[in-house]
């Protein structure tokens, strides 16, 4: 119980302090707004502003959403598709590989020339995220327990029985931690293309309004908006692993309290 | 009781001719192995680490191809009626204790109520009702082993096949797996073939011991053990100590050692 209320007050007490200095030095230093904001100036910004700061929000938060879902579905449904083919792997496992390294904010300008914008926005979105699906998917469907594949094979088995009795539930923990990877590289992938396409003049996101704030100086806004994307991203990790926690908690190590 | 399995009449449920095995690394693992598996005997097959009684049992499981030599099943059929309990409980995580035990049957596309009754009683038979719900983390050693064991018999089989079963169990839990064993066997009238490295757990259990050779394995003596009851009692009989002595030379002779060595 000890241990568990400092987790939660020990980083409260450092957000508390840092707020209380950030103030303090705008304060005592006189500095003004559009160099460096002060925390309550970003609050009241936030209240202000609210109203588009909150479409804003949404928008790059559905962008987010289905980036994270198309990765989810993109990433395992290859996975299972390398696992059942060793040809299918070998020829694409590569190109997804280069896909992965190659830089998204390289990417990122070239999909707006070709893409409608939202659709650009959302495949940045998924670049990034479907990766660490695939990879921690693959990895988890062939470290599947080989007496249990025996066992199977032994029962007569169907192919489609191996992969849904066996190999998914199997694979579920490496595929639970590589979507939770996914989420908050989606959201990353969305503001990369939401900032590239706003530079080129459109977009309504929240990484948009950060650049538009940007260019008008409206340096308040700018970091409310930071501020919002920020515990948007903490929101998405926290619901994931709320879902991983809730996949797990009856078998896996991972996910298990132990007493001592 | 040992007269019935080892009678004249006793039919080969299983039949290996000259199997040999190599694998892909070289290794000769059996070679010219002969081996005839009565109908409703208790068989071990005895033997040091590594002289190829696992690759044996896999293969008579259809789990592995030998490389020469053949498999003949009495019935055509018989081959799909095998329980295998491995040297790991082998236990789905993910899946409770029940799901794990209904999984032969799932997998045979049978009606998981319909089956319910059945795979409580085989549950029951392993004295593990109670824990139908809980996940195969939550359990001892002993109790995943006994899950392994009833997984294997759900389907009814007429041949059950164990790997070392008990290898890994402290043997306080040994015994008492041996004696729910014997039970079971005794109770359900199947054919057991039983892998062990255990000279007092092979004459403990068994009917009939084949003694194996190490590299490459094939049959080296056979020992029958003419006791009716296996109890407490017989675990510290002399007629006990005998059979142990006879299995340990057995044994010795086999890895070419003096008497002694192996037990």
């Amino acid at each position: 119980m000890n241990e568990r209320l400092l987790r939660i007050v020990a980083p409260m007490a450092v957000l508390a302090l840092g707020i209380v200095a950030w103030d303090l030095i705008v304060r005592v230093n006189d500095i003004p707004p559009y160099i460096l904001p002060g925390p309550l100036l970003v609050l009241s910004t936030l209240i202000s502003d609210w109203s588009i700061l909150w479409s804003s929000l949404l928008a790059t938060l559905a962008t987010t959403v289905e980036g994270l879902l198309l990765a989810v579905l993109g990433g395992i449904g290859l996975a299972i598709l390398f696992n059942q083919s060793r040809l299918v792997e070998h020829s694409l496992y590569p190109y997804a590989v280069i896909l992965q390294v190659t830089p998204v904010v390289a990417i990122a300008p070239l999909l707006l020339i070709y893409l409608p914008q939202q659709a650009a926005v959302l495949a940045c979105a998924w670049i990034v995220a479907f990766f660490p699906v695939l990879a921690n998917t693959t990895l988890g469907l062939n470290s599947v327990d080989h007496n249990l594949v025996d066992l199977f094979r032994l029962y007569g088995a169907s192919r489609w029985q191996v992969l849904w009795d066996l190999k998914l539930p199997a694979a579920q923990p490496q595929m639970l931690a590589g979507i939770k990877i996914a989420g908050g590289l989606s959201l990353i992938g969305a503001v990369v293309a939401e900032i590239a396409a706003g530079s080129a003049g459109a977009g309504s996101g929240l990484a948009y309004r950060i650049a538009e704030s940007g260019y008008r100086l409206n340096i308040p806004r700018m970091f409310a908006a930071l501020l919002l994307l920020s515990v948007t991203g903490i929101v998405i990790f926290a619901l994931l692993s709320w879902l991983t926690q809730l996949a797990l908690r009856r078998w896996h190590e991972s996910a298990i309290t132990r007493e001592t | 009781m040992a007269a019935s399995a080892t009678g004249n009449a006793a039919v080969s449920i299983v039949s290996l001719r000259g199997v040999g095995k190599t694998f892909g690394t070289g290794t000769l693992a059996l070679d010219g192995l002969d081996l005839d598996v009565r109908a409703g005997e208790f068989l071990s097959l005895l033997g040091p680490s590594g002289c190829g009684k696992s690759t044996a049992l896999r293969i008579m499981a259809g789990l592995s191809e030998p490389s020469r030599g053949s498999v003949t099943w009495q019935a055509g059929d018989a081959r799909r009626d095998i329980g295998f309990v491995f040297q790991e409980p082998t236990l789905m995580p993910w899946a409770t204790v029940f799901a794990n035990v209904f999984l032969p049957l799932k997998l045979a596309g049978r009606d998981k109520t319909a089956e319910a009754p059945h795979v409580m009683e085989t549950l029951t038979r392993v004295g593990l009702a109670e824990f139908a719900q809980a996940y195969p983390r939550e359990l001892s050693g002993g109790m995943r082993m006994r899950v392994s064991i009833a997984r294997a018999l759900v389907t009814a089989p007429r041949i059950l096949l164990m790997d070392e079963p008990f290898a890994a169990l402290d043997e306080i839990t040994r015994f008492k797996l041996n004696d729910d064993l014997v039970a079971l066997w005794r109770e359900l009238r199947m054919t057991v073939v039983f892998v062990t490295h255990s000279v007092f757990e092979s004459v403990y259990l068994s009917e009939r011991i084949v003694v194996m050779t190490g590299r490459p394995g094939r049959v080296s003596s056979e020992l029958l053990i003419d006791a009716p009851n296996r109890d407490a009692r017989f675990r510290t009989s002399a007629e006990y100590a005998g059979y142990c002595r006879l299995a340990s030379e057995a044994l010795a002779k086999a890895m070419g050692t003096p008497a002694g060595a192996a037990a």
